[in-house]
């Protein structure tokens, strides 16, 4: 198990260095150079030419924790030890330091998305299970071409029809925020049920698409599964039903859904970026939008490293859990080189 | 397929002179046989393939032919905000400007099918690179390919296509598609290398091994034919990715307007008039996303169908070749 974990561990802090080097890359290769950009956002909020070489590298150094000034590899190892020490420099845009602005909108994200995905998974295995047991019947059918559907709608487009319908048409929900304006953040229930009240046309988006992809992949193992020689010797062992059906037919199924999972969590950190812009949700992925449109490039490249590290503590905590149900994984690397 | 092919070879050498005496039309016919007509009669066979590849050639059709015939809008083309199915000169009626919403979608077809084509491409074509020589080789060079398919898994695609965009500002269709697609190969190589694996100690691939065919050949005859079906139902996939990522880009305005596209559209119907406030100016945005969702429906049917083509049990069952005789002889 230990040799496992540091593995698995090693391998996350490699992914979190390579994808800080590449937004140090990234901010590099800003057209016209770091110099530039600073110097004509300097020049847009005073309004004048009279900038000193030595104004623009200050505040590219506060900024971006990257003087200009200094030879690349400084730069490189300035960048890369502020990040440690969680310093990812200054929005321009909102004159805030981005970690305080990513520390206060990181949690809605999270909220959001965590019950997003657990909800599609769990909605999706169950209903993908029913599919497979009932394999043929006229509700498998059904289903399954409503499955395809939903899943051919992306969750955008799902999201505005939401927003015309429930929101507007018939005012069930709110159309935009995450909480009431005006209300106390306090930790009372009438608080947290606007809190939900305003995640819910999101979540619904987010879960209604992407559950029938849940499902018929749940369905496809599940078939295949049973179909194995180990079910029918189960059954003529006389091995309870209801054991089948949970310990050998939805064990196995789940398994190969794994890889599926960890792919979607990524794909819903990435769907958060427009969700949030269409409901006005301000998690992190709304500033990452509002950075890029305002070309603050010290939010955008702080918005983007911190869902990338939220999604690589999600897939670690996936692996270590992983392992704990299927031994098979932990010996994976035995094999010769050709 | 690799089997297939195999088994076709060391049982057409004995009959060489058989296929002499055949006119080398009968040869042509029964290749058009095996590699064109049986896949279409499976396909056909497939109510899920049937109906996908119908949607998918009514699009392909409307970019193209449809492109010519249908003339580019302007404003000022027809009324404002004409709704929809009121004449049949404006179909799908028209924008705030006059222009006819159907002419839109049609003339942002071909833009949408380039675009698709190339990141589905580019994203399989790496996605089966890394994932067979990860998988066949083994040892230090899996490791690597390993640990950079992670990081690629890992880092979410749309806030750093987002950032590409933002820096690189594609324009053409065929950079878009890729830069889409810059990560979704990923999530396909770790899943091509782990069919790798089993396949890599069958016998006949071992038995090339042991006969010195050089790693390049065992990989591209033995290993590749097997792992296309699975590789062309993620191509389907993949393009279904592109729409989704293109038209959310487009909407947000992240990606800049330089060609017409289905997410341009829905932006501009959005900036209008919001989501919408009535069923008089619904159509404007409705027809975009009709387009989109049909699109991708169409691609997911195929794909569904597809893995059933490609199964060989199945296969078997359905493909009838239209001359068994000769079949039979040539066997």
């Amino acid at each position: 198990m230990s040799r496992y974990l540091l593995k698995r561990l090693s391998m996350a802090a490699f992914t979190l260095y390579a994808v800080m080097t590449i937004t140090f890359v990234m901010i590099q290769s800003i057209p016209g150079g770091p110099e530039d950009y600073i110097r004509a956002q300097l020049m847009q909020s005073r309004g004048d030419g009279s900038i000193s070489m030595a104004q623009v590298s200050q505040l590219a150094e506060r900024s971006m924790n990257i003087n200009p000034t200094d030879p690349m590899h400084v730069q490189y190892v300035e960048y890369m030890s502020h990040m440690l020490r969680g310093d990812l420099g200054e929005s321009l845009h909102f004159a805030a330091p981005v970690d305080e602005i990513i520390v206060q909108a990181m949690p809605w994200t999270l909220f959001l998305l965590s019950i997003a995905t657990l909800l599609t998974f769990s909605a999706g295995i169950v209903l993908g299970a029913i599919m497979a047991y009932l394999e043929g019947s006229r509700f498998d059918v059904g289903t399954t071409v409503v499955s395809m559907f939903l899943n051919s709608i992306p969750y955008y487009i799902f999201a505005l029809l939401a927003i015309a319908v429930l929101a507007y048409d018939w005012g069930l929900f709110p159309a935009s925020g995450h909480h009431p304006t005006g209300a106390d953040p306090a930790l009372s229930l009438s608080y947290f049920l606007a809190v939900i009240h305003h995640a819910s046309l999101p979540i619904l988006s987010l879960v209604i698409t992407g559950l029938g992809g849940v499902a018929l992949t749940m369905r496809g193992n599940a078939i295949q599964v049973i179909g194995e020689d180990y079910i029918r010797v189960a059954n003529l062992r006389g091995v309870p039903g209801r054991q089948i059906a949970t310990r050998y037919v939805g064990r196995n199924a789940l398994l190969p859904m794994y890889t599926s999972l960890m792919i979607s969590i990524g794909f819903m950190f990435g769907g958060a970026v427009v969700l949030e812009e269409i409901f006005a949700y301000e998690g992190i992925g709304w500033y990452l939008l509002e950075a890029v449109n305002a070309r603050d490039y010290p939010l955008m490249m702080g918005a983007f490293l911190i869902i990338t590290l939220a999604v690589i503590v999600f897939i670690l905590i996936a692996d270590l859990t992983y392992s704990k149900i299927d031994p098979r994984v932990e010996q994976e690397d035995s094999r010769e080189a050709y | 397929m690799a089997e297939r092919t195999s088994t076709f070879q060391t049982d057409a050498e004995p009959d060489r002179d058989d296929r002499i005496t055949r006119s080398r039309r009968e040869l042509y016919r029964e290749r058009l046989d095996l590699f064109v007509l049986t896949p279409l009669r499976v396909i056909w066979s497939d109510w899920r393939t049937r109906v996908g590849s119908l949607i998918i050639l009514v699009w392909v059709f409307l970019g193209t032919v449809g492109y010519w015939l249908v003339s580019e809008p302007f404003p000022g083309d027809g009324p404002r905000m004409e709704p929809a199915f009121q004449s049949l000169e404006f179909p799908l009626g028209t924008t705030i400007r006059g222009e006819s919403v159907f002419a839109l979608v049609v003339q942002a077809t071909p833009a949408m099918l380039v675009m698709i084509t190339a990141g589905a491409v580019f994203s399989v074509a790496i996605a089966t690179l890394v994932g067979t020589v990860s998988g066949y080789k083994g040892g230090r060079v899996d490791r690597a390919l390993t640990v950079v398919t992670d990081i690629a898994m890992t880092i979410p695609g749309l806030p750093l296509i987002i950032l590409l965009a933002a820096l690189i500002e594609p324009t053409h269709p065929v950079t878009v598609g890729i830069v889409l697609t810059i990560n979704a190969w990923a999530g396909l190589a770790r899943a091509i290398r782990s069919q790798v694996l089993t396949l890599r100690d069958h016998s006949y691939v071992e038995a090339s091994r042991i006969m010195g065919v050089p790693t390049r050949r065992i990989v591209v005859d033995d290993i590749l034919p097997n792992i296309m079906p699975y590789v062309l139902v993620n191509f389907v996939q993949s393009a279904r990715g592109v729409i989704f990522g293109s038209v959310a880009l487009y909407y947000l305005g992240v990606l800049p307007f330089s060609n017409e596209n289905w997410g341009v559209m829905l932006n501009d119907a959005y900036d209008s008039f919001g989501v919408f406030t009535s069923w008089e100016t619904a159509h404007w945005i409705l027809a975009p996303m009709f387009a989109v969702v049909t699109l991708s429906f169409g691609l997911i049917l195929f794909a569904q169908g597809t893995e059933r083509l490609f199964n060989p049990r199945i296969r078997a069952r359905h493909a009838e070749t239209i001359d068994e005789d000769n079949m039979e002889g040539h066997r």
